[in-house]
């Protein structure tokens, strides 16, 4: 064994799991200069980099390591700038052990550099410690730019565009930018001030942003080709919660993940009745579903005082899509995941007000089209789970609002846009699209990687044509 | 953006109308639609029908019923005040033709609601008889607006203070019985929506109501606004808010309004206490 592998992985400093289950502040606290010297040091600095080819964003991973440990953070920031316009998002949201951390040779005999921790140490250095200085932006095009919807797609096309010359406008349905980054994901996983600091490098770049604005209401897409822009670029995400469709799905108290975490994140109703905007506080709180959505919600529901916090999962845990880290850190708050348990009925009072629910015990079958194993239910297993609080997180769909005003643009059978896998071309001239509106919900660095392809493509198209 | 430039109170104080500045809404909205409002960075965000719109100056109108801490905050405001956000318009529009004999009922600041589709209804060539109704005269609100946007108007109060001794819905039987009615559209408090498809239901007269559930986003996000209509789940900010009055689950509604009862008062009362303190 290299005598480097034998240096173990720096830990990442993380607030105690009884603390920070009852606070909103950030779980992991960040490296100092020292653990990220230590850590940069682990990087074997590959000639033919794994990590690099895991990125879908194609970020220089050995290029800015190597530049923390010879303690130049400006060149690291600058760097990682060069391909990703939000790194301090990505290192702290990004499922790195399935990209870049999963493709890293050190990791085939330990642990692999934590290469998320590092782009994470850079972004915070740079807010804390940095010059402020701007990366070069080129001269004007005079070429106009529509960017619908402010998620980590669209931010990232009008990060690429604006240093392209470009002049780009994002347009957001919601009062703040940020997308998913400020109304779904929880200030403990991504403190919202650091979403408004990503958003502020870009406004400092040049880009326009205007909130309250629903295209598909209150301007259509065709209505921006008439206001003189060149493109558009549809980045709106999945916004459509999926909910279970069993009875007593209405009962007070039952919210879809949207709703809970829109409170709670966007609205900051955890600060009630300091905000306006109130968020149901459950005593004993189930969450349906496992995905990373899941997680997000019942640790919300643990940090607003609740005495039991419940994941309900109709398949196994090997199944559960959430990032491993997500369910540790949810377990060590003392979140009980209830695996193969599928609620059949919600139960409530003559209030209208959930009390409870009903559910089936499931065993796994053979494999589904999605090539795991389908849960089965077993007869007679019913049994009922005591609740005042569901929150459902089994996914979301296609929100229709923007699509079906926009008739010319070719949805597939489940409502999302078809746009071309490369170039994220719409059948809509003119219109690109990419994110959660073309995939189906995903991950963030996904998302932002049909932003970069989709950039370069209404690039060229700006100087060469459809 | 978002300036107050016209304020007017009604119903003795507890009720508001503020125009507002929003030219890209004015230019878009229809009868029907709501706009999102939210009155500071603290703020919740509250939806409200438009109660007008004027595309040449570039204005909306709301007019709502002061009955928490976010609409005791939009009270306050005055004429140079701005709203921080306003969202819109959202919503499916009023499906406007002409069917014949149209009875347009309103409750409360329903009345509100109905005026711009009472006007294009008549506008589309309807014969329009509008009933409005108010606990007693000095709540009724938009008199003189709605005898101009119908042919025939009808005043109810519960006290009997003015116009007819009692409920609109009686008003609207009576309307009915007098034959020939095609369209009922009913916009007010729950239970007088309910009362009213009941009856109409009974004449077998199709009926539109108007809901006003809780939401968040207003863009079909959340699922907090999701009514029961005929058997089936629908989102009202997207899927409505009109509805077929026949069909939805009032019952539910009602229950489902009062999701926050708790919260609203405690921090409604909390608000009044420091104002009236200051």
């Amino acid at each position: 064994m290299a005598k480097k592998n034998a240096v173990p992985r720096v830990a990442m400093p993380e607030q105690e799991p009884q603390v920070r289950a009852r606070n909103f502040l950030e779980v992991p606290t960040g490296y100092t200069v020292k653990m990220a010297q230590e850590e940069a040091a682990r990087c074997l600095q590959c000639r033919k980099p794994g990590c690099v080819a895991g990125c879908p964003v194609e970020v220089d991973i050995p290029g800015f390591i190597n530049l923390i440990t010879e303690g130049d953070f400006t060149g690291a920031i600058r760097d990682l700038w060069g391909k990703n316009a939000l790194p301090a998002v990505c290192g702290r949201v990004c499922p790195q052990e399935i990209q870049c951390e999963g493709l890293c040779i050190v990791g085939k005999k330990g642990e692999p550099v934590a290469v998320g921790n590092l782009e994470r140490f850079c972004a915070d250095w740079e807010r804390e410690n940095g010059t402020g200085e701007l990366p070069p932006v080129q001269p004007s095009t005079g070429k106009k730019v529509a960017v619908v919807g402010s998620g980590p797609s669209g931010l990232t096309v009008a990060g690429d565009l604006i240093v392209k010359g470009h002049d780009v406008t994002i347009l957001e349905a919601f009062h703040k930018p940020g997308g998913v980054l400020v109304y779904g994901i929880p200030e403990f996983r991504l403190p919202k001030a650091i979403v408004a600091q990503e958003v502020n490098f870009l406004e400092r770049l040049g880009v326009k942003v205007e909130c309250n604005a629903v295209v598909g209401r209150t301007v259509s897409i065709d209505e921006l080709f008439e206001q003189g822009y060149d493109a558009v670029y549809v980045g709106v995400g999945a916004g459509l919660p999926r909910f279970m469709n069993i009875p007593g799905e209405n009962y007070v108290g039952i919210l879809s993940a949207n709703e809970y975490l829109t409170r709670a994140n966007l609205m900051k109703a955890y600060e009630f009745p300091k905000v306006d905007t109130p968020i149901p506080l459950g005593k004993k709180v189930v969450v349906l579903g496992a995905g990373n959505v899941a997680m997000d919600a019942a640790r919300t529901a643990m940090r607003l005082g609740a005495e039991e916090v419940k994941i309900v999962y109709r398949r196994s845990r090997d199944e559960m899509p959430a990032r491993v880290a997500e369910i540790h850190h949810a377990e060590e708050e003392g979140i009980e995941l209830f695996l193969l348990t599928n609620p059949t009925k919600y139960l409530g009072n003559e209030k209208g007000r959930l009390t409870g629910m009903v559910c089936l015990q499931m065993e796994l079958g053979e494999p589904d089209e999605s090539g795991r194993r389908s849960p089965v239910p077993i007869e007679g297993s019913e049994f009922e789970i005591e609740c005042d609080l569901c929150v459902v997180a089994v996914g979301s769909g296609a929100n229709p609002l923007l699509t079906s005003e926009t008739p010319d643009m070719q949805l597939n059978q489940w409502g999302y846009v078809i746009a071309e896998p490369e170039t994220g071309k719409t059948t809509k001239r003119g219109v690109w699209a990419g994110g959660d509106i073309v995939t189906g919900a995903a991950t963030v660095i996904l998302a932002m990687g049909a932003g970069r392809e989709a950039a370069n493509s209404i690039d060229k198209f700006l100087e060469l044509g459809w | 953006m978002f300036k107050i430039v016209r304020r007017e109170e009604m119903a003795e104080g507890t009720v508001i109308l503020n125009e507002i500045e929003a030219p890209l809404i004015a230019q878009k909205a229809k009868p029907g639609q709501f706009v999102i409002l939210k009155a500071n960075e603290e703020g919740e965000r509250i939806p409200l029908t438009m109660a007008d719109t004027d595309t040449e100056k570039g204005t909306i109108t709301i007019i709502y019923m002061v009955v928490g801490k976010s609409t005791a905050i939009f009270k306050d405001l005055t004429v140079g005040d701005i709203y921080q956000d306003v969202i819109g318009p959202l919503g499916k529009a009023t499906h406007i033709e002409k069917v014949g004999k149209v009875v347009c009922v309103g409750g409360g600041t329903g009345v509100a609601v109905l005026h711009p589709i009472t006007r294009a209804l008549k506008e589309a060539g309807n014969d329009v008889t509008c009933i409005i109704g108010a606990r007693n005269k000095d709540l009724l609100i938009l008199e003189k607006e709605m005898d101009a946007a119908s042919h025939d108007l009808r005043v109810c109060t519960d006290d009997g203070s003015y116009g007819h001794h009692g409920f609109v819905t009686e008003v609207m039987q009576a309307v009915i019985e007098a034959g020939d009615v095609k369209l009922v559209v009913g916009i007010g408090p729950v239970p007088m929506m309910k009362a009213l498809s009941g009856i109409t239901k009974k004449y077998d007269v199709p009926t539109m109501v108007s809901l006003n559930p809780i939401m968040v986003d207003g863009t079909g996000m959340c699922g907090g606004c999701r009514v029961t209509v005929g058997g089936e789940t629908k989102f009202a900010c997207v899927d409505g808010p009109e509805f077929d009055g026949h069909k939805v689950d009032y019952d539910e509604l009602m229950l489902r309004l009062q999701a926050y009862l708790a919260e609203e008062r405690r921090c409604h009362e909390d608000y009044c206490t420091i104002r009236d303190a200051q």
